[in-house]
């Protein structure tokens, strides 16, 4: 946008008028946020009318004037224009500062400022606004999988969490617009709860060097950002609205945001989505259907040297859980398995039945920013969240209609944080963070509490700096102190407390004995470290390297540590240890980037040695009066990640481009020197894409998706006696499903409706041969296939 | 110095907040598990009178690590029929609470099924039915055939495919119970 502006410098005439006017005007434009200079920025005289840019220093020079008093109107077109009285007295040196519009608002985040590098060390992956708008019916865990290094532990297809470099759940921190989501995210089957179409970008980092979030990313850090708002008197929105073939849902979103030239600005947006039954090519996946609605708003003013913020934001999901995958114990699962299609197959419908999944989440924030000018920016943020989550299953009698899971996780964060430079070259960060969480399981579900009762208290330090140690190198430096108090409540039944040995163990952890079971108050406390080093080189203008180094500490969480019972919707024992210890990762990526005008790259290869690795695996069968169960135990161990991410993007010919991805992980239990479970197969994308621009501004893509099949995966399968047969029989649970290929194309065209407004029309197929195909990473592959082609529009206004 | 201020002042502020949060109010009720099945009574009368055989599996800790404690309180005879009847318990609670009453009302929703093993010499009945006509199982008879043994199973299912033909594998639906026990034919 720029450039042309700076090759009109060369152009622009200046006038001279007047006599004996000889002096000159050496003057800068500096953005009045953060000192850069803003190059092509029009400066007119009044007066003599003379009219120059500023150059690429945001320098400019006007020559001949007289020594007087003159009057100059600045403008840039991402700035409000701005007048200036200039006093003449010789050659001149003055300094001018634009408030520069495209300035976030949100500097009040504990990063600084929004939309910048997270970590400069550490190369990141970058979703943008088009393609969220493109995906506004699907979750976050679906965006982020068309990411490299990015695939998605999914339940269905409407549960997908995210998985970084083979790593998952606990191991991922999303953080949302600011603040560190918190929302039961330990689970498996527990998605992020979190409205994709409030981000106007998410980033992913594949590390946990982003220290300035937290100290116990293992696997990364996902942060979504809400979208900027100039600082202009306008009003804008968009509304985009979504339909989708296989579902038969479709989704609709709206944002209308108000801002004011003095600072204050206003935003309000909500999404609702709803689909039914989704079908694979063969047949219908009864109650997979889905519910989503969301709401947010945020109002605040963004001043110069100080500003402030509040958002809040609900977000609701009902999710219905494919009911051939409900079963009893493991005789169930051989029926279940054993069949190649599911053995419940009802009509379609909209409805959602048990087992559904029904989650709840508020969140608030305050925040607030002042800068100093020999200090830095201080910022100071608050939040609150409340997560409630309720499952329900096939319940009997007066229980029906009763939740089985029902948890209400509070969470309060109070975050202080310090930025600025020191000197030329460093620039720093600094904070502390306090939270306070407390969980209730409601004890009316009339089932044992998964998830015990508990308050936790946690304290994070951290700082973190850069070095421009020359033109082409920096380094990156970090350090983060967390210290976390658990106080518990847990019940546990006796014969469990027992046959663990924790009665000799702990005996000082019991604090009431009800006979069958026993109530126990552990209050484990965890104090870690994690840091980061790394450096950026840049070779040249195309050629980059990122060079990183990652200490990570993960406190084990409570469904690691009190786990002690059925989980109804993996019908599996699991059982956790209150022995556990934080697991330690040390990774190291390396990423070579080339960008070019033509073609691009990234070649990003990393090594992940976690100690203390926290994994869940079947140890054996449980006998009860239900059948037997598998029973999966928790257990630490040492593992190793190894995997590459490559991206290559090359223009074949100015109307068409072409893009692949490839990523490969490989993990390894090197205690048990086996494979660990439920690593994500090689896969691979490839894409063209034909642009038209005369036709309404029109792309048409066609995508390949080619995922390998696992070859190495560890054997959990277990024998279970089947008395209606007589005999004992293999449950396969850890063969893989084989490779995979589908075809998904994508089309969009743009019509400009008047000057402000514009239409966007998006007609995809994906899967479009109706391939039937199973995910290894899906869990509920053992029973049904995953989605058949679904045909699906998106139309958005901004207006 | 006055920014240095500034900033011990928000961080009062912020432990403030922080240690005003806790409002503990004791310790957690245990949770009441009204739908646990622990114990599952089989009473067999032989037809005309005589002696019940009762057969029973008791589990306790539910999912708990300790296994169910099978008894069978004798020997069945060959050539007799016996009218049975089912009692499923919740024990963990005081009193016991009777699951059977829910599994009556709820007929049309469950099951039972009756499956011999090993070289067992017995042929079951459904002497009960729900309100749709199909069997439901509360209510059975044995007749114990030649002199043999093996292994009988009492397998509750709860939305089962009903009618179905008579076998678990058909039925489909969830296993609630899942009893076995040795039995004797003499």
């Amino acid at each position: 946008m720029r450039l042309p502006f700076i090759l009109m410098v060369m152009l622009v005439s200046t006038y001279v008028y007047g006599q004996n006017c000889e002096s000159i005007l050496y003057g800068k434009i500096i953005d009045l946020h953060d000192g850069s200079p803003l190059s092509g920025a029009t400066i007119i005289v009044a007066g003599p009318e003379t009219a120059v840019l500023s150059d690429l220093d945001g320098s400019f020079v006007v020559k001949d004037l007289c020594d007087q008093t003159y009057n100059l109107q600045v403008s840039h077109p991402e700035c409000s224009t701005k007048s200036f009285t200039v006093r003449i007295s010789g050659n001149t040196t003055k300094t001018l500062r634009l408030e520069h519009h495209l300035e976030e608002l949100n500097q009040i985040t504990i990063t600084g400022s929004t939309y910048t590098t997270k970590s400069e060390t550490l190369f990141e992956n970058r979703i943008d606004q088009q393609q969220i708008e493109n995906n506004i019916s699907n979750s976050l865990g679906d965006v982020l999988n068309s990411l490299s290094g990015v695939s998605s532990l999914n339940t269905g297809n409407t549960v997908v969490k995210p998985v970084i470099n083979g790593l998952h759940s606990s191991r991922v921190k999303i953080i949302n617009n600011g603040v560190i989501m918190q929302d039961q995210e330990w689970g498996a089957e527990h998605a992020p709860n979190i409205d994709l179409n409030t981000a106007g970008q998410i980033t992913v980092i594949k590390g946990a060097s982003a220290l300035q979030y937290a100290g116990d990313a293992v696997g990364g850090v996902v942060i979504s950002e809400t979208p900027k708002i100039a600082i202009t008197d306008t009003l804008f929105g968009k509304t985009i609205l979504a339909g989708a073939s296989n579902g038969r849902g479709g989704a609709l979103t709206s944002t209308l945001t108000k801002s004011y030239a003095n600072g204050w600005f206003g935003s309000i947006q909500g999404t609702i989505k709803r689909f039914g039954d989704f079908e694979s090519p063969d047949y219908v996946l009864s109650n997979t259907g889905t519910f989503e609605r969301a709401l947010s708003a945020r109002i605040g003013f963004n001043g110069i040297t100080q500003g402030a913020e509040a958002y809040y934001s609900y977000f609701k999901n009902e999710i219905g859980i494919l009911r051939a995958s409900h079963l009893g114990g493991a005789e169930d699962q051989v029926a279940a398995i054993g069949s190649d299609r599911p053995l419940i197959i009802r009509d379609f419908t909209h409805d959602i039945n048990e087992p559904k999944q029904d989650v709840n989440h508020h969140l608030a924030r305050l925040s607030f920013f002042k800068k100093f000018e020999n200090l830095g920016k201080i910022s100071l943020q608050y939040d609150f969240q409340q997560n409630n989550r309720f499952e329900f299953d096939i319940r009997r009698g007066n229980d029906a209609e009763k939740p089985s899971v029902d948890l209400k996780l509070t969470s309060h964060n109070l975050a202080l944080n310090l930025e600025g430079k020191m000197g030329e070259d460093v620039s720093f960060k600094t904070g502390s963070l306090f939270g306070y969480q407390e969980n209730v399981a409601n004890p009316n579900t009339g089932i044992r509490r998964l998830i015990p009762d508990y308050e936790s208290y946690h304290v994070g330090l951290f700082g973190l700096a850069e070095y421009d140690l020359s033109e082409k190198i920096l380094i990156e430096g970090g350090l983060r102190w967390d210290y976390t108090k658990l106080d518990v409540f847990k019940f546990y039944r006796t014969s469990f407390w027992e046959s663990r040995n924790y009665d000799q163990l702990f005996p000082e952890l019991v604090v009431e004995d009800f006979g069958d079971q026993i109530l126990t108050n552990p209050q484990p406390d965890f104090s870690n470290f994690s840091g980061t080093l790394g450096a950026l080189y840049r070779i040249s203008n195309t050629y980059n390297l990122f060079v990183n180094f990652s200490l990570a500490s993960r406190a084990p969480n409570p469904s690691e540590l009190y786990s002690e019972g059925l989980h109804q919707s993996a019908s599996r024992i699991e059982l956790g240890d209150l022995s556990f210890d934080s697991e330690i990762a040390k990774k190291i990526a390396v990423t070579f980037q080339r960008k070019g005008d033509n073609w691009s790259f990234t070649l990003n290869p990393y090594v992940n040695f976690i100690s203390d690795f926290l994994l869940i695996e079947p140890t054996g069968v449980q006998q009860t009066i239900r059948g037997n169960f598998q029973v999966w135990e928790y257990r630490q161990t040492q593992a190793r990640l190894l995997g590459i991410d490559f991206d290559f993007e090359s223009n074949l010919t100015d109307r068409l481009l072409f893009r692949h991805q490839f990523s490969l992980v490989k993990g390894q239990d090197e205690t048990l020197d086996l494979p660990l479970i439920n690593i994500p197969p090689a896969n691979t994308v490839n894409e063209v894409i034909f642009k038209v621009p005369a036709f309404y501004d029109a792309s048409f893509g066609l995508q390949s998706q080619y995922v390998f099949r696992q070859n190495e995966f560890p054997d959990t399968n277990f024998e279970v006696f089947i008395p209606t047969t007589q005999t004992t029989t293999e449950v396969d649970v850890s063969t893989p499903p084989d490779a995979y290929h589908l075809i998904n194309l994508h089309s969009d065209f743009t019509f400009n409706l008047n000057s402000k407004s514009e239409l966007r029309l998006g007609i995809d197929v994906n899967n479009l041969f109706n391939t039937t195909y199973r995910d290894y990473l899906n869990r509920l592959r053992y029973y049904a296939d995953d989605l058949g082609r679904n045909i699906s529009f998106n139309l958005k206004i901004n207006y | 110095m006055k920014t240095i201020k500034y900033l011990f002042a928000l961080l009062a502020v912020s432990l403030v907040t922080v240690s005003c949060s806790d409002d503990d109010d004791g310790t957690p009720d245990p949770v009441n598990e009204e739908e646990l099945i622990t114990t599952l009574t089989a009473t067999m009368s032989p037809d005309g009178g005589g002696t019940p055989v009762v057969f029973v599996s008791r589990d306790l800790d539910g999912d708990g690590p300790n296994d169910p404690v099978i008894t069978v309180s004798g020997n069945l005879t060959a050539g007799t029929t016996y009218n049975g009847t089912i009692v499923v318990l919740n024990e963990s609670e005081d009193p016991a609470e009777n699951i059977t009453l829910e599994v009556i009302e709820e007929d049309d929703e469950h099951q039972f099924f009756f499956v011999a093993g090993g070289n067992l010499d017995v042929t079951t009945a459904y002497s009960d039915m729900d309100g749709d006509g199909n069997p439901l199982g509360v209510q059975f008879s044995v007749t114990a055939n030649t002199a043999s043994t093996g292994t009988l199973t009492f397998i509750l299912r709860h939305e089962p495919k009903k009618p179905n033909d008579g076998t678990p594998s058909d039925a489909g639906g969830e296993t609630d119970i899942s009893a076995t026990f040795d039995v004797t034919v003499q």
